[in-house]
């Protein structure tokens, strides 16, 4: 059929709606929302130190803000944002040597960074508590 | 840019439910999505209930007996019934494949059948492919030479042949290509997997003298680099080739070349 005899109103298949969520694709825009949110962290960061710079007081409220349950659980993600873009920004440096494409290995190390992220965010969390 | 919704001409309604003949006993529920230009309305899903006792193993043979017996406007594309012509090719259970070799038995509960995602739809199950056919024609996927030809046939030895292995099998269904959020999102100007493994089967084949030129126009932010090893297309190929493999080979060609 030719381009102009092609009715204009063509439905666009579904994708997302439809489309079973696998590991391959789910680590994927993990990846992308941990990178995002690692960048978000810097400017908490840099908040932080803003707060700690002014006074005492601000220092104090900032701190009190991590300690809530919001605040946990922000820095919590933070840390594992980093463990896990870390992790599998590594498994991406794999791959661009052409190494572990078989699914089996994509999964097999897929799994891997997973793991290894929430251990190395618990183990930090807890190390981290330790100091303090 | 990435659209996440459908856009409002394509939103899915509920369609027709067709109930399976009195006295059938082994009955599966086919939803299958339909549309037709004709009558100006959305997209919807009818429901098929078919007696599997008097039905084929695969989910084409459901298809087949459902447009023979039960709504003979339903649309959809076959050819072999064996794997190799790629016709079939559409979103079964959430995952694209052919339809003549997976088995009903494989899908728990309903069977889903929606055409290949992400596609202008011509009409039910089957989806215009003019783009990807285009895309294809793009990389010049025939053999090219600028040396005298050989009296004979171009040889290559067992280990040069042993490279096309698992890229000339792809039977162009476009499982893999509409598969992949980044074909989803920018599938006009990024080749997507099936053409980007069409496109190195002939940058590996040893008999073709076009290598430079061929990466050339593959060097570009969109047409080979949006894909991030996301390997939806690995994991859904019918035919378990690779393509994913096959484009982190012509990323490293494009880095070995300049170093």
């Amino acid at each position: 059929m030719s381009v102009a005899n092609r009715p204009v109103h063509r439905p666009l298949s579904p994708h997302l709606q439809v489309y079973r969520p696998q590991l391959t694709s789910v680590l994927s825009i993990l990846h992308r929302a941990t990178g995002i949110a690692l960048s978000v962290g810097a400017l908490y960061l840099a908040t932080w130190v803003v707060f700690a710079a002014a006074s005492p007081s601000t220092y104090a409220t900032f701190q009190g803000f991590n300690g809530s349950i919001v605040g946990r659980f922000v820095l919590g993600g933070w840390l594992f944002s980093l463990f896990f873009h870390l992790f599998n920004g590594i498994r991406h440096l794999f791959w661009d040597m052409g190494y572990g494409f078989e699914i089996k290995e994509a999964y097999r190390s897929g799994w891997i960074v997973v793991v290894a992220a929430l251990v190395a965010t618990a183990a930090s969390w807890i190390v981290g508590l330790r100091l303090v | 840019m990435a659209e996440f919704a459908l856009p409002a001409n394509s939103k899915i309604g509920v369609g027709e439910t067709y109930k399976a003949p009195a006295g059938a006993k082994n009955i599966r529920t086919f939803k299958v999505y339909r549309w037709t230009p004709e009558d100006g309305k959305n997209p919807k899903v009818d429901t098929y209930e078919v007696d599997m006792d008097t039905c084929g193993p695969m989910v084409l043979d459901a298809l087949i007996k459902i447009k023979n017996e039960i709504d003979s406007s339903l649309t959809f594309r076959r050819s072999c019934r064996e794997g190799v012509c790629g016709s079939c090719a559409m979103n079964i259970d959430g995952t694209n494949t052919l339809a003549c070799t997976k088995f009903i038995d494989e899908v728990k509960g309903d069977i889903k059948i929606y055409p290949l995602p992400h596609m202008p739809v011509v009409r039910d199950l089957v989806p215009d492919l003019n783009v990807p056919y285009a895309q294809l024609t793009s990389i010049e996927p025939w053999l090219k030479s600028s040396t005298q030809p050989p009296t004979r046939e171009r040889l290559q030895s067992p280990e040069e042949r042993a490279k096309l292995d698992g890229l000339w099998e792809c039977i162009l269904c476009f499982c893999c290509s509409t598969s992949c959020p980044s074909y989803w999102w920018n599938g006009e100007r990024y080749l997507g997997p099936a053409i980007l493994l069409q496109a190195y089967r002939w940058i590996a084949d040893s008999r073709d003298e076009a290598k430079g030129e061929r990466l050339d126009n593959l060097e570009d932010p969109f047409r080979l680099y949006r894909c991030h090893t996301i390997m939806n297309c690995t994991k859904t190929c019918p035919k378990s080739l690779n393509p994913a493999k096959a484009i982190a080979e012509i990323k490293k060609l494009m880095v070995e070349r300049t170093i």
